[in-house]
């Protein structure tokens, strides 16, 4: 089983010069990037050293072994989502396929109609297509979550309009980790004639999806969330009834004229067999991934004044998203250096704001601000997390020891009252 | 983000951590900033008849560089007057700290909450004068 595979990290290597690296901080970022699994590594390298020929050479056997290779991993991929395989485009990652599948889409049908439904705790890698769709004529709606990130279908249905045309509604959250009810949300998509697009891009290994079942048209897809390489994704596109999308890469009219370009034979070969581990163990290392969340999230939440953003019951048990209270998010990082995490203070963005996400489920822009995302996979032992509880527990008592808002709160100031000296 | 040594050695052992009496005629309290912005500083003085800063205690909710710019002023408050405090300049915070550009605004604060803390303290000695 999984157990057994140890975290693919090099210890004890050393650097051009001699020196040995600083010991690695524990992985906890999981929803972030995977590392890849050793037996997806080693699936890869044969593709990139002796079996380099192009797919697309018809003429000798070299471009034949790298095509059965690729038609290989595309059964793989579909087997895991249950989809046929000639409903598996080969792109470049998640954003290519969100981009790929939105702008496509829409461009496509526009003659139909030039609304879009989203959530606004979507992806930017859908926020940002649909942006640009508006920049070109389109409008959108982005529809906010509940406080527990969950998308009320009421809101949703009310929403839709006679010129609706394309929704996109991500399956997994990559900051809160909550599943969304894709079923209900396909059903009224198709209820009103409205093409579905959903980002899977979290969910794959971590949620069963059935598109033979599910009421889905177009759905993204990457290896690099689940232990395959970065660099290579897909995007699902239904056959029966037919969608069709236009192109947004033109060449040689690869992947039957959906996104030209060389297909890169080792990045898919290592999504294939990414996606047939993930098929063949995801129920049994869930469990055990489920056990690991829960014993965090008791080691944490007996803390005081500790928030866990997003539903807990509709979630991926790899993700657990929580604010501690009057404790600065990018402080609390460089305060914990044994562990390797992500947080919704603006201080760790570019942009210098807080995590839209939890914005968008009304979480006051303190709580953002002193939020950690831990995220937790196939390497993660049960020692990591023991570790983890006992280095928050102690940081956060000392980073408390220093915040005066801690010590407003012990002293009983509503701090939602106090005349701040904004800068 | 990388930080410089200084930062670090202040993030990791912040001096003067603590609070002063905020009812002692003799203190002065600065806090500014706001829990929304990400950052919010406490400074308190303790100023002797003299008009020489005898103590100096901070408590800050904020990054790295904000723990350190208000850990480095209270060092440097103390034995200074409280005009000579006044004087101090968020770029000699700054460059002390090897403070990126990002990270300019936490050495504002600290110099905001210096100035904050001083108009604090002449305020009360005004009370205390015309009492």
């Amino acid at each position: 089983m999984s157990a057994t595979i140890e975290m693919p990290v090099v210890k004890d290597t050393f650097n051009a010069d001699g020196h040995a690296h600083e010991a690695q901080p524990i992985y906890l970022d999981y929803s972030a990037t995977t590392p890849v699994d050793p037996r997806v590594a080693a699936k890869m390298i044969p593709y990139i050293t002796e079996h380099f020929g192009n797919p697309a050479s018809r003429s000798h056997p070299y471009g034949w072994t790298a095509e059965k290779a690729v038609e290989n991993a595309r059964e793989e991929v579909a087997k895991l989502v249950g989809a046929d395989p000639r409903e598996i485009v080969w792109t470049s990652g998640a954003t290519e396929s969100n981009n790929l599948a939105i702008k496509g889409a829409a461009n496509f049908y526009s003659g139909k109609g030039k609304h879009i439904i989203t959530v606004a705790t979507e992806h930017k890698a859908v926020i940002d297509p649909i942006r640009e769709l508006e920049r070109q004529g389109f409008e959108a709606t982005f529809l906010q979550p509940e406080p527990n990130g969950l998308l009320d279908l009421v809101k949703f249905k009310a929403a839709i309009r006679p010129d609706t045309v394309l929704a996109s509604v991500m399956f997994v959250n990559n900051e809160i980790g909550v599943i969304q009810d894709i079923t209900a949300i396909g059903n009224i998509c198709r209820e009103n004639g409205i093409i579905f697009h959903v980002d899977a891009a979290q969910a794959t290994g971590k949620v069963d999806i059935d598109l033979e079942i599910l009421p889905v048209d177009l759905m993204s897809f990457c290896a690099h969330k689940t232990y395959g390489p970065k660099g290579i994704g897909a995007l699902y596109v239904r056959r029966k009834p037919r969608i069709r999308i236009e192109a947004q890469m033109h060449g040689g009219g690869h992947e039957r004229g959906m996104r030209s370009g060389t297909l890169a034979t080792h990045q898919i070969v290592g999504m294939g067999e990414a996606f047939r581990i993930a098929r063949e163990e995801m129920h049994e290392e869930n469990k055990r991934i489920t056990h690991l969340r829960d014993k965090l999230l008791h080691g944490l939440e007996t803390m005081e004044e500790v928030y866990v953003n997003g539903d807990l019951e509709h979630r991926v048990p790899h993700n657990l998203n929580i604010s501690f209270n009057y404790v600065e998010g990018e402080s609390l990082i460089m305060a914990v250096k044994g562990i390797a995490v992500s947080s919704g203070s603006a201080c760790t963005s570019a942009s210098l704001e807080p995590s839209y996400v939890l914005r968008a489920l009304g979480r006051s822009d303190e709580l953002a601000h002193s939020s950690i995302r831990f995220s937790i996979g196939r390497f993660t032992t049960e020692e990591d997390v023991d570790y983890t509880i006992e280095l928050m527990r102690s940081k956060i008592d000392k980073l408390r020891d220093l915040s005066p808002l801690w010590e407003m709160f012990k002293d009983g100031i509503d701090l939602s009252k106090v005349q701040w000296a904004s800068h | 983000m990388a930080y410089s040594d200084k930062v670090l050695d202040h993030y990791e052992n912040p001096r003067n951590v603590g609070t002063l009496d905020k009812n002692d005629p003799n203190v002065g309290t600065g806090m500014v900033g706001a829990p929304a912005c990400g950052d919010v500083m406490k400074l308190m003085i303790k100023v002797n008849d003299a008009g020489i800063i005898e103590d100096a205690k901070f408590k800050t909710y904020g990054c790295g560089s904000a723990i350190a710019s208000s850990s480095l002023v209270t060092e440097w408050l103390k034995g200074k007057t409280v005009d000579e405090a006044y004087a101090i300049k968020n770029s000699a915070i700054a460059e002390e700290l090897a403070l990126p550009p990002v990270k300019i605004h936490c050495s504002v604060l600290a110099e905001d909450a210096i100035k904050a803390a001083v108009a604090d303290i002449k305020a009360k000695q005004l009370a205390k004068a015309s009492a």
